[in-house]
């Protein structure tokens, strides 16, 4: 025996430790969610300048608005929407800008053919990278909530809790699970999607009403509140939060919108789970899970 | 092999494999006809310049890639079926590795792999722990894995690549680019780990001759996807020359060469040409023998002492690896300057992406 390396316990046979119970493989699954999520958590407070970009400029950008809205004299009500507005934005950022492309920047590096090479699911990397995520731009959020809610003296009515949270819930299930739909597809296409993502980040935003009700925009709105996460889950917190207030009428009820909330979840994953078997096989077949070949 | 390894299936078996890539102008060929048989326990050696093919092959065999024609299998699991299965029990490393998120230290890092791998979350950190001291970065422990130099780095990647203890572990070129001594201390750690428990198989690629000679038990030379020839480093070096030559010294040699000469397995002994003072009683005589193969030496040695001289020197002039491979393939390793650009080339473009990224 030698004991420079210490070893872990093994069987006698091979094909015995390949023999897995579903139980071990549900669990290494949960480990690798865990495993992936660590970075962003341990990474959160390594990069000052990210506290820069994440919560200043956002915060800029809210604070112009409220400004404006303020100097026209708008009900009060819209510096709440855009304050809120600018918190969400926060996860909506991180999925579009970082989630999107993360597993053609894994690629990049290398690690993608690792994850591969692991005995677990990609979907647990996605899901991991999802719950890092949400963590990170979860401290942003709150940052920019906080501040904004502070120096605007912004005024909550939130009273239905019981709704209200689960609606959040929800909106950050269904804005990762595109995500995780957006790095798979992101994988597939290449750098072509990254310069889609960049004509497209601002109309959405628009469309999105992310520094006013979305219902302002009558049909387009509509449209948005159907396909965009990130509308229809602010739409409905905004209602959550300001009850009754002018602006917000026309588009539907929290509830209701909750309901779309679960089928965007539902639909985002399947996708994600499909396409990552897609591309599985894909890369299996054509050699393409690395950049690097020699 | 113990009595264990033996009732095992092959480590890796491999029949009429080939790998056509689909790229555009033209399909791509790596791997043309490959048969190939490692058992448990071996330390199995590809060695051929750039473009061979070996990465290719290790790909399919670690599941990433799947085989055009052919069949591969680890441990008896199909490369193409059961990857789940093989995924469990076999890791990979590869040199110039960049796997992880710099924003992580050393230790950090190599935790997150193990999770990866199904370790417990303890377990997991006791295991970094050894591994680090084992692979000797316990003082980079706590550094980030961007502050890390080339051989450290390698080294980190070698330990990840032991978190999960493979029954098979794949180097791809893991020395590649480390000055001298990080790269003995990759390789003797590989052999460290791999002595420590019996069944324990790797299959490393290289181009570098000395190091598949140094490392390998058995080699296989691969050339535009095909196997050129395989064996042991002795058995494709006596392909070359089928005799050995020593240059033997000695303090006298009573009744000269023709004593050698008449031993079996010699096939011939003369006396060299620098002699000094040509004759049987100088102080120092050299003598040119042929050997059938290196086991008739000990013949030699024996009727040496039977006549009372006493060896002075001993040198032989066996071929190396890169005669064999010169003679194999028609050209030596140096002609692929080309090849080395346009893998920088690659790189660079890879790393520029990361430079937009927190995790970095
Ligand atoms: N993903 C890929 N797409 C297209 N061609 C590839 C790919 N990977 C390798 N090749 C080509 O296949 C051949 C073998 O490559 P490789 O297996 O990397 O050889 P080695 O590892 O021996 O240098 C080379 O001609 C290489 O250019
Ligand atoms: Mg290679």
């Amino acid at each position: 025996m030698n004991t420079l390396f210490p070893t872990r316990e093994t069987t006698a046979d091979p094909r015995t430790d390949a023999d897995w119970t579903g139980r071990r493989a549900f669990e290494t699954n949960l480990r690798a969610l865990v495993g992936r999520a660590y970075p962003r958590v341990r990474g959160l407070g390594r990069e000052p300048s990210w506290i820069f970009f994440e919560i200043l400029l956002p915060f800029l950008g809210t604070s112009a608005f409220v400004l404006v809205y303020r100097a026209l004299q708008a009900p009060e009500a819209y510096v709440g929407f855009v304050v809120l507005g600018g918190a969400m934005s926060a996860f909506w950022l991180n999925v579009v800008w970082m989630m999107a492309g993360q597993l053609y920047w894994e690629k990049s590096q290398g690690n993608l053919e690792l994850y591969f090479a692991a005995p677990m699911s990609l979907m647990a990397v996605l899901l991991g990278m999802a719950a890092g995520g949400l963590f990170m731009s979860g401290t942003r959020s709150l940052a920019i909530l906080l501040i904004s809610t502070a120096l605007f003296g912004v005024q909550f009515h939130l009273t239905d809790w019981a709704l209200a949270v689960p609606v959040f819930l929800l909106t950050m299930t269904a804005l990762y699970g595109l995500g995780m739909m957006l790095a798979s597809l992101f994988l597939l296409w290449g750098r072509e999607a990254f310069h889609l993502t960049n004509l497209a980040i601002e109309p959405v935003y628009f469309i999105s009403g992310l520094n006013f009700p979305v219902a302002r925009l009558g049909a387009l709105g509509a449209v948005a509140i159907a396909t965009i996460p990130f509308a229809v889950g602010l739409d409905a917190l905004r209602q959550l939060a300001f009850p009754g207030m002018p602006g917000l009428a026309g588009t539907p009820s929290p509830q209701v919108e909750a309901l779309i909330l679960v089928a965007m979840t539902v639909v985002f994953l399947v996708a994600s789970q499909r396409l990552i078997r897609v591309i599985e096989r894909m890369a299996r077949s054509r050699g393409s899970l690395s950049i690097r070949w020699q | 092999m113990t009595a264990q390894t033996e009732q095992l299936p092959p480590a890796i078996a491999v029949q009429g494999l080939r790998r056509v890539y689909p790229v555009k102008p033209k399909p791509v060929t790596a791997l043309d006809g490959i048969d190939l048989e490692v058992a448990p326990g071996e330390f199995f050696g590809l060695l051929g310049p750039n473009g061979a093919g070996k990465t290719t092959l290790i790909k399919i065999l670690t599941t990433l890639l799947l085989p055009s024609e052919g069949k591969a299998s680890i441990f008896g699991f199909d490369v193409a079926t059961e990857a789940a299965k093989i995924r469990r029990i076999m890791n990979m490393v590869a040199g110039g590795e960049q796997s992880g998120y710099g924003i992580l230290t050393v230790r950090e890092q190599l935790w997150m792999f193990s999770q990866f791998y199904g370790l417990g979350s303890r377990e997991g950190w006791r295991r970094v722990d050894e591994l680090l001291d084992a692979v000797g970065l316990g003082d980079q422990r706590l550094q980030r894995v961007s502050t890390l130099s080339t051989g450290q780095r390698q080294k980190m990647n070698m330990a990840r690549g032991l978190l999960n203890d493979p029954w098979i572990l794949f180097l791809d070129e893991p020395t590649l680019g480390l000055d001298v001594s990080a790269a003995r201390a990759v390789r003797e750690m590989v052999l460290a780990w791999k002595g420590a428990v019996p069944g324990r198989t790797v299959l490393l690629t290289t181009h570098y001759m000395a190091e598949a000679d140094e490392l390998c038990e058995r080699i296989a030379i691969v050339d535009h996807g095909k196997i050129l020839a395989i064996g042991t480093p002795s058995e494709l070096k006596r392909r070359v020359q089928r005799e050995s030559v020593l240059r033997l010294e000695v303090n006298r040699l009573d009744g000269g060469p023709a004593v050698l000469a008449r031993l079996p397995g010699v096939v011939s002994a003369a006396l060299a040409a620098d002699n000094v003072e040509a004759g049987t009683g100088a102080q120092r005589v050299a003598v040119n023998l042929v050997l059938r193969d290196d086991s008739a030496l000990t013949g030699v040695m024996a009727a040496l002492g039977a006549a009372g001289s006493r060896v002075l020197g001993l040198r032989t002039s066996e071929p190396t690896l890169e005669d064999v491979f010169v003679e194999l393939v028609g050209r030596g390793f140096a002609d692929e300057a080309d090849a080395e650009a346009v893998d920088d080339a690659a790189t660079e473009t890879a790393d520029h992406d990361a430079e937009h990224h927190p995790e970095r």
